[in-house]
């Protein structure tokens, strides 16, 4: 087990090395990064003057290392847009991306773990065809069409929830359903293939044998055992989540992480669009190892492997 | 039965968008890029006051909505057909060369995968397309050179089942090249994976493309993209909602059909699998 582990981490810091590298690199895809600050139609003085702020005349290893360096000592860099420190604009909005990525999660789980098991249970027969049509519309449906669809209905027409911002919970439920809609189908099939295969288990029969009611068999027994791989594929899903945040925190200008990436793009704020890229990469990183080791004390097969 | 009735509908729906499509300039019936800003958003032919002249209406600067939106298909087609090409070259190349050989390459090309699959898609495809300029085929080559991660883990595994096969032995015995063995032996037999990768990755190369576009940084005006026309019409919708919920709904049947084509070119083509 140590073994693995150790290995797995390994991994995981060597993968977090390439993606700072990469997250770096971006700013140098504009070709020159001073240039793209200092805008279209500035002056070669400027031009100058931003390259040497920022440190573009050195060379570009130089800087990544110093970039790297400030990174650990905690030191994530200035905004260029919002002209503060970027680490503690980041982390206060990292709170409203967490709480709208697990919300959003709670709510794919809500609607997926049921739908999954009627559908395993009356599989084939039109019940279970309506299951993969709410995961099918799901998967087809455009997330910000939806968005919209969602504010014309609750916010325009019943007035029942906020259009934009992110002061109180009410704030959090469009935009928590959007999410959660477009994670669902992957579980719905998760669930509905592990149920179908658990249900035809021996242990299943003999629980059915003995007499137990079908309520007991079903979420006792089965549901048990047809849970454990969607408890990896929530962590990697959660990954997903906090990256397909940027559209959905745009549209309802929900003052998170993919909200700020976004303008951070926009305004051509390039330190925070970096730690932001970097960051989401590092969650995601941690979110698979700790399910990876979890997957690995549950079954011991895997380790091996 | 079933799963043929999928496939049927769902390549009959798919085959119905890729005509009207190609015959664009022939059945469109105005051009999708003529201003007529006396006639600015007239409502489609169902509302009270819309008229056969524009069956959907117009828009908010007056151009034919229909026309806007056969023209629109082209280029949720052309950026799903070509992200497709490009990722499924740069994917199945990896994954094949991962399965067949092993060892060294395989780590390699693992390690390529699980760094490519930490990076969110959408913030890295954002940010590259502000810094390099927004434009229909850097779209295409940003999306290309970011979604190979399936199609290379896809390969991999399928490559290494067919690697083991005995036809594979055979070839390798009467002493052909690797890379002959690979482009007549491995990957004939991979294809049926490699088709229903490609149309799902497709399918999600045409909602990265009008998410992009939907935040201004895809495809640029005057364009008919789907879902830079949802991002133009939004500031009309509490009023027309139509002008979002026509392109919304043409890109969800148009995911919705190719979807359903590969979950029925799944079944047809890997029997014995399941999804």
């Amino acid at each position: 087990m140590l073994g693995y582990i150790s290995k797995r981490l390994g991994l995981a810091v060597l993968v977090a090395m390439t993606v700072s590298i990469i997250a770096y690199m971006l700013l140098y895809l504009s070709g020159d990064p001073a240039l793209a600050i200092a805008g279209e139609g500035a002056r070669q003085a400027d031009i100058d003057m931003v390259r040497k702020t920022y440190g573009f005349d050195q060379p570009i290893i130089v800087q990544f290392g110093n970039w790297v360096l400030k990174l650990i000592s905690g030191d994530l860099g200035t905004s260029i847009y919002f002209k503060t420190d970027v680490g503690p604009l980041i982390f206060s909005k990292l709170v409203t991306t967490m709480l709208l990525a697990l919300y959003a999660l709670a709510f794919a789980l809500v609607i997926s773990v049921p739908l999954g098991v009627i559908a395993a249970i009356y599989k084939n027969s039109w019940i279970d065809r309506l299951c993969l049509a709410v995961a099918v519309v799901g998967q087809a449906m455009p997330n910000f069409f939806f968005a919209l669809i969602l504010i014309m209905l609750f916010s325009i027409s019943w007035r029942m929830l906020p259009v934009s911002g992110s002061d109180t919970w009410q704030h959090f439920v469009m935009p928590a359903i959007t999410l959660g809609y477009y994670a669902a189908p992957a579980f719905m099939r998760l669930i509905r293939a592990g149920m179908i295969e658990v249900l035809e288990a021996d242990y299943i029969r003999t629980a059915r044998a003995k007499g137990l009611p079908t309520r007991t068999v079903v979420f006792k027994h089965a549901l048990r055992n047809a849970i454990v791989p969607v408890v990896a594929l929530a962590a990697v899903q959660l990954g997903f989540l906090l990256g397909g945040s940027i559209v959905i925190e745009t549209i309802f200008a929900l003052d998170g992480l993919g909200y700020l990436a976004y303008q951070s793009i926009t305004h051509k704020d390039f330190p925070v669009t970096q730690v932001i890229v970097l960051l989401l990469s590092v969650i995601y990183i941690l979110l698979t190892l700790a399910s990876d080791i979890a997957n690995a004390w549950l079954d011991p097969r895997i380790r091996v492997a | 039965m079933l799963n043929n009735k999928a496939l049927v509908f769902g390549c009959g729906l798919l085959i119905f968008i890729v005509a009207c499509a190609l015959l664009a300039p022939w059945i469109s019936p105005h051009d999708p890029y003529f201003q007529d800003l006396t006639n600015r958003t007239v409502p489609p032919f169902w509302y009270e006051k819309g008229s056969w002249l524009h069956p959907l209406g117009t828009d908010q600067l007056g151009r034919d909505y229909l026309s806007r939106l056969i023209y629109g298909a082209r280029i949720s087609l052309l950026i799903g057909i070509s992200v497709a090409i490009i990722s499924g070259l740069i994917g199945t190349t990896m994954g094949m060369l991962a399965g067949y050989f092993g060892g060294r390459i395989d780590m390699a090309v693992s390690f390529l995968v699980t760094t490519r699959l930490s990076m969110p898609v959408i913030l890295v495809a954002l940010a590259t397309v502000a810094l390099v300029g927004s434009s229909l085929w850097i779209v295409i080559m940003v999306l290309g050179l970011l979604k190979w991660d399936r199609f290379a883990v896809v390969m991999r595994s399928a490559t290494q089942q067919v690697r083991s096969m005995e036809y594979v032995s055979a070839a390798q015995s009467a002493g052909a090249s690797t890379l002959r063995i690979m482009l007549t032996e491995v990957l004939p037999n991979v294809m049926p994976h490699l088709i229903v990768i490609a149309t799902l990755e497709a399918a999600s190369a045409i909602l990265l493309e009008a998410a992009l576009s939907f935040l201004g940084l895809g495809v640029q005006p005057p364009l008919p993209s789907w879902g830079l026309m949802i991002s133009e019409a939004k500031s009309y919708m509490f009023f027309s909602f139509w002008l979002i919920a026509i392109p919304g709904t043409a890109l969800a049947v148009l995911i919705f059909s190719i979807n359903l084509a590969g979950d029925g070119l799944h079944q047809a083509l890997t029997p014995g699998e399941r999804a």
